[in-house]
């Protein structure tokens, strides 16, 4: 059996040879580079989308229950902090999403690993692009909302 | 010339599994089908929740009334809302099965995330599919303008 003969023959460990570690994490699609740092933004973006999610079926359920209700609840997302957590989430959900079509790419074409590096900059421009656009919206309307001007 | 046949160094202690559905695989799949679905409900959603008109501030029952006066709205909302919580409790459990060492701990959050994953889309598809937007009793402020007066 191989297995038995390998081991047999295996040198006592005290020959262990001493590696240094790489000074730098680099190297490798997944330590300390686009891979690694791509996937950590993934992770944190989607855990707080799922608590948002969560709170947010809850508080849209009020729809059901009492309209007095669900518009107090949705009057305090009018506030200028939630506004501003809102800009908040939606710049974590526009990352997640497109890293997300970045991670299929990855998955299920031959062109997604060789250009992985070149798909994490296209995420993070689009990304950049698409916050440019929604943030001025978003706090034009805060501050709409903050002054007391009617909405039309 | 005979070719030279190398054995394979090592053999996994536990030989692949080849019977029964591969859950793990299904669920990895389910991430990216419903993530690329998941992409156009949220942005078209947030389009016209955040951005069009008035943007947030325009929101009130009378908002999610007149949207649900069509089926477009619901069948778009009883998607997501099915979609992004299983894909997110899917993706919490990734975490979960990650970082949480402790088997009694691991076994605590999973079954949190299934119990809460499983009320809240029962929740949310009753509110949609029971959606009344003239509830009986309310103020005419507060309700829809198509609403009959009381």
């Amino acid at each position: 059996m191989p297995e038995n003969s390998a081991g047999t023959l295996a040198t006592p460990p005290s020959a262990t040879p001493r590696i240094k570690p790489p000074r730098r994490l680099a190297g490798t699609v997944y330590r300390g580079r686009e891979g690694m740092w791509s996937w950590v933004l993934h992770r944190i973006t989607g855990t707080a989308i799922y608590f948002f999610l969560l709170v947010h079926i809850l508080d849209t359920s009020l729809v059901r229950l009492n309209p007095g209700a669900y518009n107090g609840v949705i009057d305090t997302y009018k506030t200028p902090i939630m506004g501003l957590g809102e800009l908040g989430l939606v710049i974590a959900i526009v990352y997640h999403a497109l890293n997300g079509l970045r991670i299929i790419a990855i998955d299920f074409f031959a062109w997604g690993p060789k250009r992985q590096r070149a798909l994490f900059i296209g995420v993070i421009v689009l990304w950049v692009i698409l916050i440019a656009g929604f943030a001025p919206r978003q706090i034009a309307n805060i501050i709409l909302e903050a002054t007391g001007h009617p909405s039309a | 010339m005979s070719t030279e046949t190398i054995p394979t160094p090592r053999s996994s202690y536990a030989p692949p599994r080849t019977r029964g559905v591969n859950w793990e695989k299904w669920g990895w799949m389910y991430m990216r089908i419903s993530g690329l679905f998941l992409v156009i409900l949220i942005f078209g959603h947030l389009f016209v929740n955040l951005v069009a008109g008035d943007g947030v501030r325009a929101i009130d029952f009378a908002f999610v009334a007149g949207k649900y006066s069509t089926p477009f709205w619901k069948v778009w909302d009883f998607a997501m809302l099915w979609l992004a919580l299983i894909h997110g409790a899917n993706g919490m459990r990734t975490l979960v099965n990650d970082y949480a060492r402790k088997p009694l701990l691991r076994r605590v959050f999973l079954v949190a995330i299934l119990v809460s994953t499983i009320l809240l889309i029962l929740l949310g598809s009753l509110v949609i599919t029971t959606f009344d937007p003239c509830p009986a009793g309310m103020a005419a402020s507060a309700l829809p303008s198509f609403c009959p007066a009381p």
